[in-house]
């Protein structure tokens, strides 16, 4: 420090530096490579702190895939489940619900998705989607509203039968989540499908 | 805190000893015992103290609350019920913790509205105001994650609504949204770190109310009149002054809550919450607490989630850009003619949001919310600049002491002993 008081006046009256410029320099390196090894230090530090808020193995491990049977459902019928923590509803259709279904327009949906896209093909009659609106999260009420399927009784959205939402304020159709049908009577819920909107 | 060097004068030995090392006898002096005050506040102007309190019934309750809650999905139901029917006097701190919160609301509300109905937003206390917009942010932040702790039905529909709005945000919503639930839906991880922020929180609010009174004590009060201490004989020292008026205000206070807390302590909350949480039902009408409702109102204006989001969050922001929004000169709202018409409309258009917000969102409710939200957000953005470009305010009066006894008119003597106003005088 004594050093640095002994020249700094020299330098700050303008006269000229015996230091040259580079002394300026590795000072400039200095301060930028403390401020780069403070911000990296800072990023390291807080990185655990933010990955340990995200879901920790036993959740994880927990939101295995599930077995759901689907012979007790009847027609009509609306089951729900739970998988990693997430309501999901199992329906099967009417053979009307299924028809009315195919029958609406795209031009009359918020969230356009034609009817093969609800379901997995060859079994037109089964429909699974998350439960929870995509409006805030409420669990609609099934078998009401005025498109066969579901009315959110916080916002006032509804969906059809087959889980497309049809009016307000929800903004997308209730999600699909990953399944396969095993058999015919057995659907596998958390792999094998993709994860359709 | 004042800003002023401090008229403390250490008696014992000990005391002079101590005071050279911590001037801290001298700083709760210069604060709190010789600090003038405008000699025209009015009881609007004891709500900082009534805050206050509030604050500390809220952090001493919820310590003792901890010590018998359990944080967890399938504990902490039955832990408030064990305390409620168990513990020793459980009930007393459960229910004064709960309408604590209420009350908390209530005071800081008329103490928003002080702020602004007199301008104590504008210059040069811009600082202290956004600092109490942020206290109120932090207020918010804590009741949302008070509320969802007992993990009753409202609890757990109240946590799922809100990190469903906080999805809402572009890009990194759906990280902070997992992030907070610590898992897939909200469950276990969530009520367990939500008892850890909300223990935490609380501290954080200390500290900027700290911050608070520093700046407050820089600035000095605004007062009924928005007229600077000119000289002596505009102000009053502190204690005895506004200390006994703030114990009598705060005492006072305490009647309402008490009310609540003996006789009503279920009228603020929602019987929905004492039915265990059921990710599989919803309730049929959700609501958040009266204190959240104009801004649940304004979410559910917009037919749009991210707009209805935008919108809700935005209202408390602008709060922060007063200072500026506001052109006029003059603070205090008895001196606006104009302004102060708009300002009652605007307190009108916020209650009825907030009536609206409990009501179920159909037909004519959505179409008044949506016209309230077009003058809550007009208020600011239009009313403010404009009221204060084309309004003539009344004459302001000479000094504060002149508010008070009219003018011409003179006391003798000073309510402030001599030269203790010094500082406030010059910065006004």
């Amino acid at each position: 420090m004594a050093t640095t008081s002994a020249t700094a006046p020299a330098t700050r009256d303008g006269s000229a530096r015996t230091d040259g410029p580079h002394e300026g320099s590795r000072r400039d390196f200095l301060f930028l490579a403390t401020g780069a090894g403070l911000a990296v230090g800072a990023a390291a530090t807080v990185w655990p702190l933010i990955s340990s808020m995200a879901p920790d193995a036993e959740t994880i491990a927990a939101g295995a895939p599930i077995d759901v049977d689907l012979t007790p459902i009847q027609d009509g019928q609306i089951i729900n489940v739970f998988w990693r923590g997430k309501l999901i509803f199992v329906r099967k259709l009417t053979a009307k619900e299924v028809t009315d279904m195919q029958a609406v327009p795209l031009t009359a949906m918020i969230d356009p998705a034609p009817f093969p896209t609800r379901v997995k093909s060859g079994h037109d009659q089964w429909l699974v989607v998350y439960g929870n609106c995509t409006h805030l999260g409420c669990v609609p009420i099934g078998h009401q509203g005025n498109f066969e399927g579901w009315a959110c009784p916080c916002h006032g959205s509804q969906f059809d039968a087959v889980g497309r939402v049809r009016h307000g304020p929800a903004p997308i159709n209730l999600p699909i989540p990953p399944y396969a049908f095993e058999t015919d009577t057995k659907i596998r819920i958390g792999e094998g499908g993709k994860e359709a909107a | 805190m004042s800003g002023t060097a401090s008229t403390y004068v250490p008696k014992s030995r000990v005391a002079k000893w101590f005071e050279a090392r911590l001037p801290i006898a001298g700083l709760v002096h210069s604060s709190f015992i010789a600090y003038p005050v405008p000699r025209n506040l009015n009881y609007f102007w004891t709500f900082g103290a009534i805050l206050a309190a509030f604050l500390g019934i809220q952090i001493v309750t919820g310590v003792w609350l901890a010590m018998h809650y359990e944080p967890s999905a399938t504990g902490a139901f039955n832990s408030v019920e064990k305390i409620m029917r168990d513990v020793n006097y459980g009930w007393l701190l459960r229910y004064a913790h709960a309408n604590g919160a209420s009350m908390f609301f209530v005071a800081v509300y008329l103490h928003m509205f002080r702020a602004l109905y007199y301008g104590s937003y504008k210059a040069p206390r811009e600082v202290l105001y956004i600092l109490g917009v942020i206290i109120y942010l932090l207020m918010m932040a804590t009741a949302f994650l008070g509320y969802t702790l007992p993990w009753g039905q409202m609890s757990f529909w109240g946590a799922t609504v809100i990190t469903n709005i906080l999805a809402a945000i572009p890009v990194v919503g759906d990280t902070i949204q997992t992030l907070l639930w610590g898992g897939y839906s909200v469950g276990n991880p969530t009520v367990n770190r939500f008892f850890s922020l909300h223990y935490l929180l609380p501290w954080m609010i200390a500290g900027v109310v700290v911050l608070h009174v520093w700046a407050l004590h820089v600035t000095g009060q605004n007062n009924p009149a928005g007229i600077p201490i000119k000289s002596g004989k505009d102000a009053v020292p502190f204690t005895p002054y506004a200390t006994i008026k703030d114990v009598f205000a705060t005492c006072v206070f305490m009647i309402l809550f008490a009310w609540f807390l003996f006789y009503q302590p279920n009228y603020l909350g929602h019987a929905d919450n004492y039915i265990a949480a059921n990710p599989a039902v919803t309730p049929a009408h959700i609501v958040p607490e009266w204190y959240f409702l104009p801004f649940y109102a304004i979410l559910r204006a917009v037919p749009s989630k991210l707009g209805g989001v935008i919108l809700m969050f935005s209202a408390v922001l602008i709060l922060a850009f007063a200072p500026w929004l506001d052109t006029s000169r003059v603070r205090s709202c008895n001196y606006r003619p104009i302004y102060r018409q708009f300002f009652w409309v605007f307190i009108g258009a916020t209650l009825l949001l907030g009536w609206l917000g409990s009501q179920p969102p159909e037909g004519g409710y959505v179409l008044a919310a949506q016209v309230c939200t077009a003058y809550y957000f007009a208020h600011f953005l239009i009313v403010m600049p404009l009221c204060g470009l084309f309004e003539t305010p009344k004459a302001l009066p000479g000094s504060i002491l002149e508010s008070v006894t009219g003018p011409g008119k003179q006391v003798s003597g000073s309510g402030m002993p001599a030269g203790a106003a010094a500082a406030p005088t010059t910065k006004g």
